[in-house]
């Protein structure tokens, strides 16, 4: 690891992270548009929470995580409250992984 | 920032504040135990602030590749961040100082926590809110993490691992009342669960946008 390597991925990330804030301004944005730029955050977001879920360095996670977050998953549409859905995503893999699952 | 905070918004931030302390932690452990030197691992977790790709550049340099073909991998990894500051740049603002700073704020967890706020004020409140507590906690994290070495237990044994992507989708969740975002958003798992095996990092959540094509017409 070098300084040059963590100012290339800070100073890249950054700039991606800013033109996606500031590109939206420059230009009258037509309703449809709009419409797919928010659809599209919630593309990405659901693609992240499968792939969070599920995969691990390309492969199957094992059973534990998805079963903490199919419990966290029930949890919040039964409207729990988001501290618990958390809390029980996390306790259920912990207790799984305690009891061998990996 | 004139509005006050939301009692419920600043403990459900405070949720996922602690989990994204524990995962700081590891990291700094992590980086600890690859040889990485302290200041630029602190560095790292101040200036880049996106925990994926911090993990994925100390791993992959630690196996050996090329510090080039690191920060490639770790930029692919935040590509993602661009498509995410179009969507939340009307809960930022437009003016410039909000923009800078907002931006270096911009992460999975504060996207998904201000829009599940809608987009009014109480969305913006929210978006700064976790921007600044997520840094804090993620900063706070890797120097304990540093510090205490190896003495940092695994995150797995708590399930934090799950904790984020359950947290994410109960965030997700208003949005996916929308018929058309619930067709997207099954479209767009199963092509990044597909690409997965075959993509690197990054990507296949990228091409999770392929889901839009099952946009459809706008309903409600």
């Amino acid at each position: 690891m070098t300084w040059s390597a963590v100012l290339a991925l800070a100073a890249g990330t950054y700039l991606m992270r800013l033109v996606g804030l500031a590109l939206r301004h420059r230009v009258a944005v037509p309703e449809r548009v709009e419409r797919y730029i928010d659809l599209g955050a919630t593309a990405l977001l659901v693609a992240l929470v499968a792939t969070a879920a599920l995969t691990e360095a390309g492969g199957f996670a094992g059973w534990a995580r998805p079963a903490g977050v199919a419990v966290g998953a029930l949890a919040a549409w039964r409207k729990v409250p988001f501290v618990l859905v958390v809390v029980l995503a996390a306790g259920t893999t912990a207790a799984l992984r305690a009891l061998g699952v990996p | 920032m004139k509005r006050t905070v939301d009692r419920d918004d600043l403990r459900d931030a405070l949720a996922l504040a602690a989990a994204i302390g524990v995962v700081g932690a590891s990291f700094g452990a992590l980086a600890a135990a690859a040889g990485v030197p302290v200041p630029l691992t602190i560095a790292m977790s101040l200036l880049v602030f996106a925990g994926g790709s911090q993990f994925l550049v100390v791993a992959v340099i630690a196996a050996g590749a090329s510090p080039v073909a690191a920060v490639a991998a770790g930029l692919l990894l935040n590509a993602r961040h661009l498509p995410f500051g179009l969507a939340v740049s009307g809960v930022v603002g437009d003016r410039w100082p909000a923009r800078l700073l907002g931006a270096h704020v911009l992460i999975d967890e504060s996207v998904a926590f201000s829009r599940a706020r809608g987009s009014g004020p109480r969305a913006r409140t929210a978006y700064w809110l976790c921007g600044g507590l997520f840094f804090v906690f993620w900063n706070v994290g890797t120097v304990v993490g540093v510090l205490a070495g190896s003495a940092v237990p695994d995150p797995g044994a708590f399930g934090v691992d799950a904790a984020f992507p359950a947290g994410l989708l109960a965030l997700l969740l208003p949005a996916l009342r929308r018929a058309d975002a619930r067709r997207v958003g099954f479209g767009s798992a199963a092509v990044a669960l597909l690409a997965t095996p075959f993509l690197p990092a990054g990507l296949p959540v990228i091409i999770g946008l392929l889901g839009l094509v099952l946009a459809g017409r706008e309903e409600r």
